[in-house]
């Protein structure tokens, strides 16, 4: 392509700018409000965009309000239980699809499927009564049960699978290893980026739900921290720094972890939408 | 779905197939845990949505057969109505503004300048926080002495009660959907834009076509299928939107339940001690269906444009 004049790198960098403004300002706005003393004017026209004298009490000040601590705890283990069965879960039923050859492996991976197209919003209420059924509701393993092997996860799993070269594998067939270690000195260590982001996701996924946490867990000592922020919803009038404050808390782990593994994320989004 | 074509053991060498791989049992305790998760927890609720569709269960009650009685009271039933035009308006608001912005988005950063790594990342941000998050920040931002009203006045504007009106409300609530889809779906077109012959643009950019032209009868054609996926992706997620207006509007949807959605009112009918089960599992079939219906409405109309 011809080479980009000035003009158009001036207009590109202005635009982008200016998605960067409407994308990210609204964080750097509730970061800026987080950090503003009870003394300051948040209300003030025009509004000022930087903390005269930034303090942390709102990070304490919320957690007296709502457990803010304890949610987020309980957010953690949530997202790191969905991570490891995910991981388990998906990686062996992907290796059994891809690289298996049995009667039923076409109807298997059909079951994975099918259970693709069906939308969460349409069970809940079922699997709420299942779980309360099951004596689980309200806990966490009932939090983190619906989600714990994703059908996305164990059909990026097979694909990822399928795209290996067979001849390792047979060389090992040969060498007598028996299919368990294949699977797991072969075939695993070969696909440890989309193992990354199939972690990614359901880490994310766990951490950021909202509706089925909110209908399966009642006792507020249970709550996650989406549950949980979404009663602070009634602090609003009195102390935006406070929500603003559970809000930091709730999206910086993320953050974190966005900013240091970042192609795994964009790996995931593109195999799971355009392939998937 | 893709397939490892080619790959399938009967193209391997003659005798490498027949050795014995595994044991007949392995391959369905590889299956065991993600199968069992799959049946137990979406599979079988489906099922089970459908059957108690067809009752009057509560949350304390199995419930007896009713037949149709659940899908006639949903005709007779107000809020349902006002739930299903709130959804569809979700999906006429959101899809084209979901499928045309983020890959204006994508086609401005998809050219390698210095810095347009961090750009693309940066955009990516709303769709890393969480729903709840991104909600309580707009409720921030749209409050009536917010950001938002506080440039209004600045501006001798406003104030504008974003959170108070009904159709405000539902407004707020879709700019917020469009804004989280961004980062998204402009990902999505760059993976599809990366896989553009940059020979078609040249040879446009030969023929003297501009750049507005050239997006016309160039980018667009080769990302079609791309825009029909986003398409469709968005129209599905528009339908059942719950959060974001739960969020913005509160648990009894906005000013006297008028913002409420089909998948809030299946959440505020099937749970508590009381919940109807029966009529929120049919309000969730009805989801379903007319989700399904919509998604294969996307495609048809699209295949129906790509003959003319």
């Amino acid at each position: 392509m011809t080479r980009t004049s000035v003009g158009e790198k001036v207009l590109r960098y202005l635009l982008m700018l200016a998605v960067l403004a409407v994308s990210v300002g609204p964080f750097l706005w509730q970061l800026s409000t987080s950090l503003k003393a009870t003394t300051e004017d948040i209300y003030t026209y025009p509004p000022g965009f930087l903390p005269e004298h930034p303090t942390l009490d709102n990070y304490t000040g919320v957690a007296d309000i709502v457990p803010v601590w304890d949610y987020a705890l309980n957010s953690l283990k949530v997202a790191v239980a969905g991570v490891a069965t995910n991981l388990v879960g998906a990686s062996m039923a992907g290796y059994a699809l891809a690289r298996l050859r049995f009667r039923g492996r076409k109807a298997a991976g059909l079951a994975f499927v099918a259970a693709l197209l069906v939308p969460l919003e349409s069970i809940v209420i079922a699997q709420f009564t299942m779980m309360r059924d099951l004596r689980l509701n309200n806990t966490l393993t009932a939090v983190v049960l619906p989600g714990a092997v994703g059908a996305l996860n164990v059909l990026l799993m097979r694909n990822a699978f399928a795209n290996l070269p067979y001849e390792v594998e047979e060389a090992a067939v040969i060498d007598g290893a028996n299919v368990w270690q294949r699977f797991t000195r072969i075939a695993l260590p070969a696909v440890r980026g989309t193992l990354a982001a199939v972690a990614i996701f359901a880490f994310m996924g766990a951490w950021d739900d909202f509706l089925w946490p909110l209908i399966v867990l009642s006792d507020s000592d249970r709550f996650t921290l989406t549950v949980g922020l979404n009663f602070l919803h009634g602090t609003f009038q009195q102390n935006p720094r406070l929500v603003a404050a559970g809000t930091v808390i709730a999206v910086a782990p993320l953050l974190v972890m966005f900013a240091c593994l970042q192609r795994y994320f964009f790996r995931g989004v593109g195999e799971g939408a355009v392939k998937g | 779905m893709r397939r490892a074509a080619g790959r399938t053991p009967e193209r391997r060498p003659a005798g490498v197939g027949r050795v014995r791989t595994h044991r007949a049992a392995s391959p369905w305790l590889f299956l065991l845990p993600g199968l069992g998760v799959i049946a137990a927890f979406v599979l079988y609720p489906f099922l089970s949505t459908v059957h108690k569709a067809f009752t009057d269960a509560r949350t304390l009650t199995p419930g007896t057969w009713v037949g149709l009685r659940n899908f006639r009271d949903m005709l007779d039933d107000e809020q349902f109505w006002v739930a299903l035009r709130n959804s569809v308006l979700y999906v006429v608001a959101v899809v084209p503004l979901t499928v045309l912005l983020p890959l204006l988005l994508a086609l401005l950063v998809h050219k390698k300048l210095p810095g347009v790594t961090f750009f693309r990342s940066a955009f990516y941000t709303p769709v890393v926080a969480s729903v709840v998050v991104v909600s309580l920040i707009w409720g921030w931002l749209l409050d009536d002495r917010g950001l938002v009203n506080g440039i209004l006045r600045f501006l001798g504007a406003g104030p504008v009660a974003f959170l108070g009106d009904q159709w405000l409300l539902l407004l707020s609530a879709m700019a917020l959907t469009v804004w989280r889809g961004l980062g998204y779906y402009m990902i999505i077109y760059l993976a599809a834009l990366a896989n553009v012959p940059r020979e078609l643009h040249e040879a446009a950019a030969v023929d003297g076509a501009g750049p507005l032209r050239r997006f016309a009868s160039v980018t667009v054609p080769a990302l079609r299928p791309t825009m029909v996926l986003v398409g469709a992706l968005s129209s599905v997620a528009a339908f059942k939107v719950f959060s974001e207006v739960y969020l913005l509007a509160g648990p009894t949807g906005g000013p006297a339940g008028q913002d409420t959605t089909l998948v809030m009112l299946v959440q505020r009918t099937g749970t508590g001690l009381d919940g109807r089960v029966g009529y929120a599992s049919a309000l969730s079939l009805a989801v379903f269906v007319l989700a399904l219906l919509l998604m294969l409405l996307v495609l048809r109309a699209d295949r129906k444009e790509a003959e003319e």
